[in-house]
């Protein structure tokens, strides 16, 4: 601890050697080659660790029904790579169906989250009225109910709906999360409201305002909102696991819980259908994945 | 001019005259010569209203009859009376319930402290710009995205008796491990699942935190001779020390309510002779299908609240007392 590391005047009085990029710590500073090196072996071992398991997914899901898929030592490469699995997924269970009805539930999700949040993050945050307070603590305080808790009275009320067993019954209870609204709430009380001020005067009405003002502002945070909307349903599985009993309804995650439970001997199956399953949202997230990470960033700073 | 102009944030943090009541009083003002003619007649309730609806009817609603329902005999179709406490005495002569308090318990103790420390030194891993770094970050982050269901299920072939682990285990001569069929084992299998899978989600969460570290302040340490590891202690630690309390919060409230990784791994019944059972799996067994003991169920889902309450405070506490 106390023995000389090399200071900062000294790192940077090193003859610069010609490099397009230079290495930098955190601090700005130059790394040294071996801890560069150090870095990328351990980055390699992570990266191992947290993809291999779903490249060795799809390695099975792709291994024909020949191969060995038991071999010791195991093979990652299929010998003879085939797409049979993937029909015969589908001849077994209508997985596509269920894919379809994971995708409606996501898709109305995406819609009623921001529709929802935007509009009552937008009430808490800019208007004025009696009762605003209660109002933002009736969010609050069903960000803090644990759904996990609450599922058994979920479900008899949606009975008492008679919508068990249907996708709006999926949908219903995280159809505008408490969560979002405050998101939202937050990201609207950070635009300047002098903009605003100036519609009002303008002439503006407050639905004006929402739209043409308010709303192009808060784009960012409205796309993480739709992004964990469409990935919470997309995953969900508790729920629709309470709420659908007939095969005919199920979504994509009960299907293959069905599948797995159902054909627990053929991994072939097991694997191409639960990459189906994961393949849109990885793409869906490689595609969207700056507003990702800003988003988690940014909840994760105003907690 | 008009108190609009210079709005002090102290008295009006939204613009004066959102609300139809207000909006038709600022009509009527003269405004520097103009007048707000278009007010439609709109509620600000009108915006607040789907939210409040589904969030009042499908959260708050539930919460409210599980409490209430925790005092009654009620099942899934049968109307249920009022049994005081006699739900709550019988869980404490319940082996499942214990059992399952057990296991929630168990897997707060052994994840959160995992969930703390490991994304933060994979952050640290991930901070520095070095090239192909967004490669590995969004790589490290694909867990997170996977559904639980597919994660489960890929684990599920992993660990089984002729799969990947074992089959390295072996070729290394260590020989086999029931992952799946060991009650221990199994429920051991599930908390490295569930770790694994949120590495990628703390993991930005530190990183949003380190990111605001002052760089100074490492700087300074680094001219005052101090190295990498007292830097860590020093410096980083200390920074970051409110980010890993909401990391212990956050990830001990879900540790206590798995339900997605055990059901999967163990199958509905919590593996061998149910011994791998949490409590929101009991939940769910006891409550649903025709014969659901809703009351029963709803008692659980009582206990589970207080843990969880209990947690946060515990956490919270814990967080105020390191700050003296």
């Amino acid at each position: 601890m106390t023995t000389t590391t090399p200071d900062t005047e000294a790192v940077r009085a090193e003859a610069p050697r010609p490099r397009k990029w230079r290495p930098t710590d955190e601090n700005g500073r130059r790394m040294r080659v071996w801890e560069l090196a150090l870095r990328y072996v351990l980055l390699l071992a992570v990266l191992a660790l947290m993809i291999g398991p779903f490249l060795w997914q799809l390695s099975t899901s792709l291994k024909g029904p020949h191969e060995n898929i038991f071999s010791s030592p195991p093979k990652f490469l299929p010998s003879d790579p085939t797409l049979h699995n993937y029909e015969r997924v589908a001849d077994t269970i209508p997985v596509w169906d269920y894919a379809f009805n994971s995708l409606k539930v996501a898709a109305a999700n995406v819609v009623t989250n921001c529709v929802g949040a935007a509009l009552a993050g937008y009430a808490l945050a800019r208007l004025r009225y009696r009762g605003r307070k209660a109002a933002t603590l009736v969010f609050i305080l069903a960000m803090l109910v644990p759904v996990e808790g609450i599922i058994i009275a979920q479900f008899t009320t949606m009975r008492d709906l008679g919508l068990n067993n249907t996708l709006v019954g999926v949908l219903l209870p995280g159809c505008v999360s408490a969560l979002n609204v405050l998101l939202m709430r937050n990201a609207f009380l950070n635009v300047p409201y002098e903009i605003e001020e100036a519609a009002f005067v303008d002439g503006a009405n407050v639905w004006q305002r929402f739209f043409r003002i308010a709303l192009p502002a808060v784009k960012g945070t409205l796309a993480v909102v739709a992004i964990f909307a469409f990935m919470g349903a997309w995953d969900d599985f508790l729920w629709p696991l309470i709420v659908l009993s007939d095969p005919d309804k199920f979504t994509l995650t009960i299907g293959l819980n069905y599948l797995h439970g159902t054909f627990a001997n053929d991994e072939r199956l097991v694997a191409a259908g639960t990459v189906i399953a994961v393949l849109p949202l990885i793409v869906l997230f490689a595609c969207l994945q700056r507003y990702f990470f800003r988003g988690v960033g940014e909840g994760a700073v105003k907690g | 001019m008009t108190a609009m102009k210079t709005p002090s944030p102290a008295t009006s943090p939204a613009p004066p005259a959102g609300g139809a009541p207000r909006a038709t009083k600022a009509a009527r003002a003269p405004r520097a010569g103009r007048r707000v003619r278009r007010q439609l007649p709109t509620s600000p309730w009108l915006f607040a209203a789907p939210g409040l609806v589904i969030v009042g009817w499908f959260i708050l609603y539930p919460f409210v009859s599980t409490v209430l329902n925790s005092f009654t005999d009620k099942r899934q179709l049968v109307e249920g009376k009022y049994v005081g406490l006699a739900n709550f005495r019988e869980l404490l002569h319940d082996d499942m319930f214990w059992i399952g308090l057990r296991n929630s318990t168990l897997y707060v103790l052994v994840v959160v402290p995992a969930l703390v420390i490991l994304p933060l030194l994979l952050a640290m891993l991930v901070q520095k710009q070095i090239p192909g770094i967004t490669f590995f970050r969004s790589a490290f982050y694909t867990p997170v995205v996977a559904s639980i269901v597919v994660v489960g299920l890929i684990w599920v072939w992993m660990l089984d008796e002729r799969g990947l682990v074992n089959a390295v285990l072996e070729a290394v001569g260590a020989g086999k491990v029931g992952f799946l069929s060991d009650q221990w084992l199994l429920l051991f299998s599930a908390m490295a699942v569930t770790v694994w899978k949120g590495l990628g989600y703390y993991m930005i969460i530190y990183l949003a935190a380190l990111a605001n570290v002052p760089r100074e302040l490492h700087e300074a340490a680094a001219v005052d001779g101090a190295g990498p590891v007292r830097r860590f202690v020093s410096v980083t630690m200390p920074a970051v020390r409110s980010t890993m309390v909401l990391v212990a919060a956050l990830s001990s409230v879900a540790a206590f309510k798995v339900f997605s990784e055990v059901y999967l791994m163990a199958g509905p019944t919590g593996g061998p002779a149910g011994e791998d059972t949490t409590l929101v799996m009991l939940v769910q067994r006891t409550g649903t299908g025709l014969t659901g003991r809703v009351g029963y169920a709803s008692a659980i889902s009582v206990v589970i609240f207080v843990v969880t309450v209990a947690l946060m405070l515990l956490v919270l506490r814990a967080d105020r007392k390191e700050n003296r």
